[in-house]
């Protein structure tokens, strides 16, 4: 008994109480959620529809919008927050005075609350007497109706959602930018490459494996999204801004719970059908170079 | 630059070098020119919104429901604060508490339990560790199940309680947390525990004593990062811990924004307060916080 606790101290025993924790909080739930989704369900008591909950979700214009706006608006987060942040990033790898203020400024957004960003950007934002409404016509600019107007709503919350999350894709593209070796910049300019052949040559595929991590967080975060799109438009107007996690949330407000979960099974399929195998054709993208 | 040249002619290296000169110096005068406008839209994209609800936060009902960024004629933030205070019986104290508890305990479970289970899975690989990697996986990318972590929590007792919004948010955060530990084990040499061992170190003493004080520039980030994210946190109250008792500050927020709908000052005035913590972390905290966000995904 000595000897081998001598030979071997590590046990499982320590894995415990994480494991515990995670099994019952959160395996549990994702595993029961395939049984529950397809069930008329009242928490304490169920029958089993098959795949009714399914058929309603996909076929009810009401909530199938919610697939279209939930990439739409993962898309266009993830992609604005690498383009922005990889401009920001390089700019602020350079030795500049102003680069603590800058980058101080860009980051603490990511601190604050969903909630209360949204508050703030939802009355900035408001159509006849919203700031943001009062600079544009002193250019002569008639603003639109950012969040009332169907067309723009959906973009106007994921500009928020930009103006939040940029600071996070920065700080990464920093961090990767900074790791590059001194010795590729010198080699750059003995052979006489400008700022844009760094750029080109150096910078953007040295700094892969930072772009790859934006690209997933902020496309899965994207995706999963929620308080943000609630707190300035609650799905609205008429339905123009629902997701499909804004939608599992009024399923199960209103006492529908088989279709709610039916909701949270269709996003995890959605979720890792395209999160995966973005991840895997990134990282095998990165093991090339 | 120059210096580093291969000699050629001389002739060539001496135009280079008076090129690289003329060079460095339009150079410098457009890095200023940079500089100065990437500040002023600094300013304007991300300064002007946080003033915005500062001024608004100390100006009157009536001034505020202009909407503008004018100085407030009569400066009262601070009645704004004792009326915020003052509303719902206090309801603000209620979650200022119920948050700070919820994060706190968090915190500590997620740095024992993450840590523990970081070190066995560095230290120990059998056949069952590609599955753990894979379960860990899922939790990073799969958003959780709603209403069927209602269905756990409440067959056990723990919906709508502490215990059970803390257990979700420790759950949630594991997997994270798990993988950051388990990266920087890598760092702590395995001889280390054998002349422990060696030493009759026991199981415990071993992790207890010597691993995990070992382990703390990881906690830094631990708690940075659950910090935020438990604090900011809205989704998870909002569906495993509802009901007025039990109100926590992004919920609490987040009801007095149909209360205050024509009371815009109080509104910003909450804001103001629930943005202080996240504000004064970053001001003590600024260089910890970014190097945690970063954590683990340079790698």
């Amino acid at each position: 008994m000595r000897k081998k606790m001598k030979s071997n101290p590590y046990t499982y025993f320590f894995l415990l109480p994480a494991a515990a924790v995670y099994l019952i909080f959160f395996i549990l739930p994702t595993i029961l959620s395939f049984f529950f989704s397809m069930t008329w369900w009242t928490l304490t008591d169920w029958k089993f529809i098959g795949l009714e909950n399914f058929k309603v979700f996909l076929s009810e214009p009401s909530m199938n919008i919610g697939f279209k706006n939930t990439v739409i608006y993962a898309v266009v987060t993830s992609g604005l927050k690498v383009i922005l942040g990889l401009l920001l990033g390089v700019f602020l790898s350079m030795r500049l005075r102003s680069v603590g203020f800058i980058r101080s400024m860009v980051f603490f957004p990511a601190l604050l609350s969903t909630i209360a960003v949204g508050i703030a950007f939802s009355t900035l934002m408001h159509p006849s007497q919203g700031m943001i409404n009062a600079a544009l016509s002193f250019f002569g600019v008639a603003g639109p109706d950012w969040l009332g107007d169907t067309k723009i709503a959906l973009l106007s919350v994921a500009l928020v959602d930009v103006w939040k999350g940029v600071g996070i894709a920065t700080v990464i593209f920093i961090a990767g930018i900074m790791s590059i070796p001194q010795e590729y910049h010198e080699a750059l300019s003995i052979d006489g490459g400008n700022a844009w052949h760094r750029f080109r040559n150096i910078t953007l595929p040295l700094s892969r494996p930072a772009m790859n991590t934006v690209i997933i967080l902020s496309f899965i975060g994207g995706l999963r999204t929620f308080d943000l799109i609630w707190t300035m438009t609650k799905g609205g107007p008429g339905f123009s801004t629902d997701i499909i996690a804004s939608i599992i949330y009024k399923q199960y407000q209103a006492g529908f719970y088989g279709i709610s979960t039916a909701g949270n099974v269709i996003l995890f399929i959605v979720v890792a059908a395209l999160a995966f195998p973005l991840y895997l054709y990134l990282n095998r993208k990165e093991v090339d170079m | 630059m120059a210096k580093m040249m291969a000699p050629s002619s001389m002739l060539e290296r001496k135009s280079n070098a008076h090129r690289t000169a003329k060079q460095k110096k339009s150079r410098t005068a457009g890095r200023l020119i940079a500089e100065v406008f990437a500040v002023a839209v600094t300013i304007l994209l991300f300064g002007i919104p946080l003033y915005f609800v500062f001024v608004n936060a100390a100006k009157d009902t009536q001034e505020s429901s202009l909407l503008n960024m004018s100085w407030p004629s009569t400066f009262q933030l601070m009645e704004n604060i004792q009326l915020v205070f003052a509303a719902e019986n206090g309801m603000i104290l209620r979650a200022f508490f119920n948050s700070a508890m919820i994060t706190i305990v968090s915190i500590v479970l997620l740095i024992l339990f993450g840590a523990m289970a970081g070190y066995v899975l560095h230290r120990k690989r059998t056949k069952s560790t590609p599955f753990i990697n894979f379960l860990i996986l899922v939790g990073l990318i799969i958003p959780p199940a709603v209403v069927p972590t209602i269905w756990v929590l409440e067959s056990i007792g723990l919906f709508k309680t502490m215990p059970g919004i803390i257990l979700v948010e420790v759950a949630l955060h594991l997997p994270f947390t798990v993988m950051l530990y388990r990266a920087f084990m890598a760092t702590i040499p395995k001889q280390l525990d054998e002349a422990a061992v060696i030493d009759g170190c026991g199981k415990l003493r071993l992790f207890f004593s010597i691993i995990l004080p070992l382990l703390k520039p990881v906690s830094a980030t631990v708690i940075v990062l659950t910090a935020v994210g438990v604090y900011n946190d809205f989704v998870n109250p909002l569906y495993f811990f509802p009901g007025a008792e039990n109100a926590t500050l992004q919920l609490t927020l987040y009801n007095f924004m149909s209360l205050y709908s024509t009371q815009w000052n109080l509104l910003f005035t909450n804001i103001l307060l629930i943005s202080l913590p996240p504000l004064v972390l970053f001001i003590f905290f600024n260089k910890r916080i970014v190097a945690g966000m970063t954590a683990g995904s340079i790698k």
